[in-house]
C-alpha cells in the first residue's frame, strides 16, 4: 500500500516536473511571440510590466483568469466547458513521452511516437466541439475548418513519420533520437529531406497556426472556434495552443535534427571539446530555432485560403511523402543511412 | 428529412475585415458565397443636409470627414465647386501646392490600403510597414494645417496659408532618445519642403519592400490573382472609377483627361491592368504610389523657385491678413462679415470632380445667391464599388470576401455620408 503510494506520489512529482516548465514555457513563448513579431513589424512589443516587460505574461494570465467566463446563450454548456479542456490535456499529454535526453523522459515508451500521433489527433475534438457549442456561425465555421484541416494533415504528417520509422527501425523516441547519432549528416533531415520539411509545415498547419489560421482567420471569421470563449476558457485554448506548437518544435528536433546530439560530435579539433557532448541544451535550443520559425512564418506570410490549404494537403504534400517513404525504404535496404 | 438551406450570416457591422461599419449579409453554400447583400447607412451623418444649413466655408471640414483616409482631395472637390461658381481662380502657388497635397493625400491612402489590404489576407508585417511610412506623412498634414487628418486646408480661393519654413523636430522622450531621435529628426532639419523630398526620396525603395513581401509570394498571388475579376465594359456599367476601373483595363485618369490643378503641367503615367482582378488592382495601386512620388517631386521644385501669394487677395472671399486687421477698420469689417455670415455664392449649378485615391469624387452644387448652399450633393466612388459586391463576390468563397472588400478600398465615411 505505502509502496503505491510513495510510486504515485513519484509519479505526480515527475508530471509536475514536466508539466511546470512547459507552462512556464508557454507564457514565456507569448512573451517571445510578441517580442519577435514586435522587431518584425518596427515596433517594440510589450515593455512596460516589469523590466522589458517580462511579466507581461503573468500580467495577461492574471487578466485571462479574473475575467467573466461568458457562457452564449442556448450554447451548449457542458460541452463549452469541456471543449478547451480537451484541446490542452493531449497538448500536455504528449509530453510524457518526450525524452529531453537520453536519461530524461517520464516514461520511455516502446510505441512513443504512436501514442503522440494519437493525441495529437485528440486535440482537433476541442476545436471542433468549441467551435459547436459555441452556437455561433462564425465559430461554427471555424469548427468545421479546423476539423478537415488538422484530419488532412494528420495523414501527411502520419506519412512524414513513417519516413522516419523505416530508417530507424523503432517507435520509441529515446531509440530514434540514438539511431541518428554521428554527426550533423546522420541526423534525418538529411535523407527525408522532403519529409522534414513536409512533416514541419504539416506541423504548423496542424497547430491552426499562419500561414494556416483559417481556423481562426481573424479577417474572416473573426477569431473562428474560439470567438464566443472569454476569461479562463479562452486562455485554455490559448494554451493548448501554444503548447501544441512547442510539441511540433520539439518532435521536429527529435526525429530529423538529432535530439540532444551535439552538431559537432564527429567533427575534428571542435568535437573533442565541450561543444561535442550531447546534452538537453542541445535539445532546447533546436527546439527554440523551431517555435521561431513559427512566430517567422507569422510575421511575414499571408494567410491562405481553406480550399489552397486542402489542395495543398491533399494534392502536393502526401504524393511527395508516398513516394518519399519508398526513397527511404530503399535506403533502407542499401543499408545506406541508420539501420 | 428536412431541407438542406443555405446558410445566412452577418459579416460585419462589427467585423475585423469589414473596414468600419459595412454590414455584408452573405449566403453561403459551405464555403461558397452565393449571395453577397452590403447593407449601407451605419455611418451616416447628413452630410450633405448639414451643409445647406451653414456659410459655405464651414462645410469644408465636413469633406474631410468623409472619405477620412484622403481627406484633402474631398476638400479639394468642395473647394473647385465654390470657386467655379464665384469665378475665382486660385493663385498659381496655392495649385501646385494643391496638386502636391493630392498626391500627398493619394500616398497617404493607398498606403491605408495596401496596408489593410494585406492585413485582410493575412501579412501583417505589410500594415505596420505602411503605417510607418502614413505617420511622416502624417506629420506633414500637421505642419502645414495644425492637424493630422482633419486639415480643412484648402480654401476657396487658394489654401489656409503658406508652406512652413521650418519642419517641427519631434521632441524626446523616455522611448525615443539618443541616435534614434537622431535618426528621426535628420530629415527636419530643414523646410518641410526639404522633408517631403527626403521622404520621397526614400518612399521609391519603401514601396520595394511591400513589393518583395507580396508581389510574387506565391500565396499572395494564390489570394489576388483571378479573384473579383471585372470586365471592361463591366467595369463601365458599374460605374467604377480609379484604380478599380484602371486595374481593368480602362485608361481613365481624371488627373489626364480632365486636368485640374495643375496636373496639365506634371509628367505622370497612369497605370493600367489587364485582367481587372485584385491582383492587378494591386499592381495598379503599388504603381500609383510611385507615380505619386513622381509627381510630388515635380511640385516640390516649382514650389522652392517661385514664392508668392497663396491666396486670393479678394476679401469678399478669402480673409485678410492679421496684421492688416490690427491697423485697417475695412479689414476687420471684413474679417467679421467673412467668419460670421461668409460669402453669397451667385445663382447657378456646378458640378466639379477630381481624382481622388478611390476614383471619381464629385460635389454638385446648387447656389440660390444665398450664403449657404441650396443642395449639395457628393459623388462617392466608394458607393459605386460596394454596390458591385454582390456581382464581384458570387462564387467565391468567405476567405476572398475580405480579399474583395480590401482591393475595393472601401471607407464607410465617404459611402455613407
Amino acid at each position: 500500500m505505502i509502496d503505491q503510494l510513495l510510486t504515485l506520489i513519484w509519479t505526480m512529482t515527475k508530471i509536475m516536473i514536466i508539466i511546470l516548465p512547459v507552462t512556464i514555457a508557454v507564457a514565456y513563448y507569448t512573451y517571445f511571440e510578441r517580442k519577435v513579431l514586435g522587431y518584425m513589424h518596427s515596433r517594440r512589443g510589450p515593455n512596460r510590466v516589469g523590466p522589458l516587460g517580462l511579466l507581461q505574461p503573468f500580467a495577461d494570465v492574471f487578466k485571462m483568469l479574473f475575467k467573466e467566463l461568458i457562457v452564449p446563450t442556448n450554447a451548449n454548456k457542458f460541452l463549452f466547458l469541456l471543449a478547451p479542456l480537451l484541446s490542452l490535456a493531449p497538448a500536455l499529454a504528449a509530453w510524457a513521452v518526450v525524452p529531453f535526453d537520453d536519461w530524461l523522459v517520464l516514461a520511455d515508451v516502446d510505441a512513443g511516437l504512436l501514442l503522440i500521433l494519437a493525441l495529437t489527433s485528440m486535440g482537433v475534438y476541442g476545436i471542433l466541439l468549441g467551435g459547436w457549442a459555441s452556437n455561433s456561425k462564425y465559430a461554427l465555421i471555424g469548427g468545421l475548418r479546423a476539423a478537415a484541416q488538422t484530419v488532412s494533415y494528420e495523414i501527411a504528417m502520419g506519412f512524414a513519420l513513417v519516413g522516419v520509422i523505416v530508417l530507424a527501425g523503432t517507435l520509441n523516441l529515446t531509440a530514434i533520437v540514438e539511431a541518428q547519432s554521428g554527426n550533423i549528416f546522420t541526423w534525418y533531415w538529411l535523407p527525408l529531406l522532403p519529409l522534414f520539411v513536409i512533416y514541419f509545415v504539416s506541423g504548423v498547419a496542424e497547430t491552426n497556426r499562419a500561414p494556416f489560421d483559417v481556423a481562426e482567420g481573424e479577417s474572416e471569421i473573426v477569431a473562428g472556434f474560439h470567438v464566443e470563449y472569454s476569461g479562463a476558457g479562452f486562455a485554455v485554448f490559448f494554451l493548448a495552443e501554444y503548447a501544441n506548437m512547442i510539441l511540433i518544435s520539439a518532435l521536429a528536433s527529435l526525429l530529423f535534427m538529432g535530439g540532444w546530439l551535439s552538431p559537432f560530435s564527429g567533427i575534428p579539433v571542435v568535437g573533442d571539446t565541450f561543444l561535442g557532448e550531447g546534452g538537453v541544451h542541445w535539445f532546447l535550443l533546436k527546439t527554440a530555432v523551431f517555435c521561431f520559425l513559427f512566430l517567422w512564418f507569422r510575421a511575414t506570410f499571408p494567410r491562405y485560403r481553406y480550399d489552397q490549404i486542402m489542395r495543398l494537403g491533399w494534392k502536393v504534400f502526401i504524393p511527395i511523402t508516398i513516394v518519399w517513404i519508398m526513397v527511404a525504404g530503399v535506403f533502407r535496404v542499401m543499408g545506406w543511412f541508420g539501420g | 428529412m428536412s431541407e438542406i438551406r443555405n446558410f445566412t450570416m452577418n459579416f460585419g457591422p462589427q467585423h475585423p475585415a469589414a473596414h468600419g461599419v459595412l454590414r455584408l449579409i452573405l449566403e453561403l453554400d459551405g464555403e461558397t458565397v452565393v449571395r453577397a447583400d452590403p447593407h449601407v447607412g451605419l455611418l451616416h451623418r447628413a452630410t450633405e443636409k448639414l451643409a445647406e444649413s451653414k456659410p459655405y466655408n464651414h462645410s469644408i471640414g465636413y469633406m474631410d470627414r468623409l472619405d477620412y483616409v484622403s481627406m484633402m482631395c474631398n476638400e479639394h472637390a468642395y473647394v473647385r465647386a465654390i470657386e467655379n461658381l464665384l469665378e475665382v481662380s486660385p493663385p498659381e502657388r496655392a495649385q501646385w501646392i494643391r496638386t502636391m497635397f493630392d498626391e500627398v493625400t493619394r500616398i497617404l491612402n493607398h498606403l491605408m490600403w495596401i496596408g489593410s489590404n494585406a492585413l485582410d489576407l493575412g501579412a501583417m508585417a505589410v500594415f505596420l510597414y505602411a503605417f510607418r511610412e502614413r505617420e511622416n506623412l502624417m506629420d506633414v498634414y500637421e505642419a502645414v494645417s495644425g492637424t493630422r487628418m482633419h486639415a480643412t486646408y484648402y480654401r476657396p480661393g487658394g489654401v489656409y496659408r503658406d508652406l512652413p519654413d521650418e519642419m517641427p523636430k519631434v521632441a524626446e522622450t523616455r522611448w525615443r532618445k539618443g541616435k534614434e531621435l537622431e535618426r528621426i529628426n535628420a530629415w527636419r532639419q530643414g523646410s518641410m519642403l526639404d522633408f517631403i523630398e527626403a521622404f520621397t526620396d526614400d518612399f521609391f525603395h519603401r514601396v520595394d519592400d511591400y513589393e518583395t513581401l507580396l508581389t510574387d509570394n506565391r500565396i499572395w498571388k494564390q489570394r489576388t490573382v483571378g479573384i473579383g475579376a471585372v470586365s471592361p465594359e463591366r467595369a463601365l456599367q458599374l460605374g467604377f472609377t480609379g484604380p478599380m476601373l484602371r486595374g481593368s483595363g480602362v485608361e481613365w485618369d481624371l488627373r489626364k483627361k480632365q486636368p485640374y490643378a495643375k496636373y496639365r503641367e506634371v509628367d505622370f503615367d497612369i497605370p493600367v491592368g489587364t485582367n481587372g482582378d485584385c491582383y492587378d488592382r494591386y499592381l495598379v495601386r503599388v504603381e500609383e504610389m510611385r507615380q505619386s512620388a513622381r509627381i510630388i517631386k515635380q511640385c516640390i521644385a516649382w514650389l522652392r523657385e517661385n514664392p508668392g501669394p497663396v491666396i486670393v487677395r479678394d476679401f469678399k472671399v478669402a480673409p485678410p491678413t492679421r496684421e492688416e486687421m490690427k491697423d485697417d477698420m475695412e479689414a476687420l469689417i471684413h474679417h467679421f462679415k467673412l467668419f460670421t455670415e461668409g460669402y453669397c455664392v451667385p445663382e447657378g449649378e456646378t458640378y466639379v470632380s477630381v481624382e481622388a485615391p478611390k476614383g471619381e469624387f464629385g460635389c454638385y452644387l446648387v447656389s440660390d445667391g444665398a450664403n449657404k448652399p441650396f443642395r449639395v450633393h457628393l459623388r462617392a466612388p466608394g458607393y459605386a464599388h460596394l454596390a458591385s459586391m454582390h456581382e464581384m463576390a458570387k462564387g467565391h468563397m468567405l476567405a476572398d470576401i475580405a480579399a474583395l472588400i480590401a482591393t475595393q478600398d472601401i471607407v464607410f465615411g465617404e459611402i455613407d455620408r
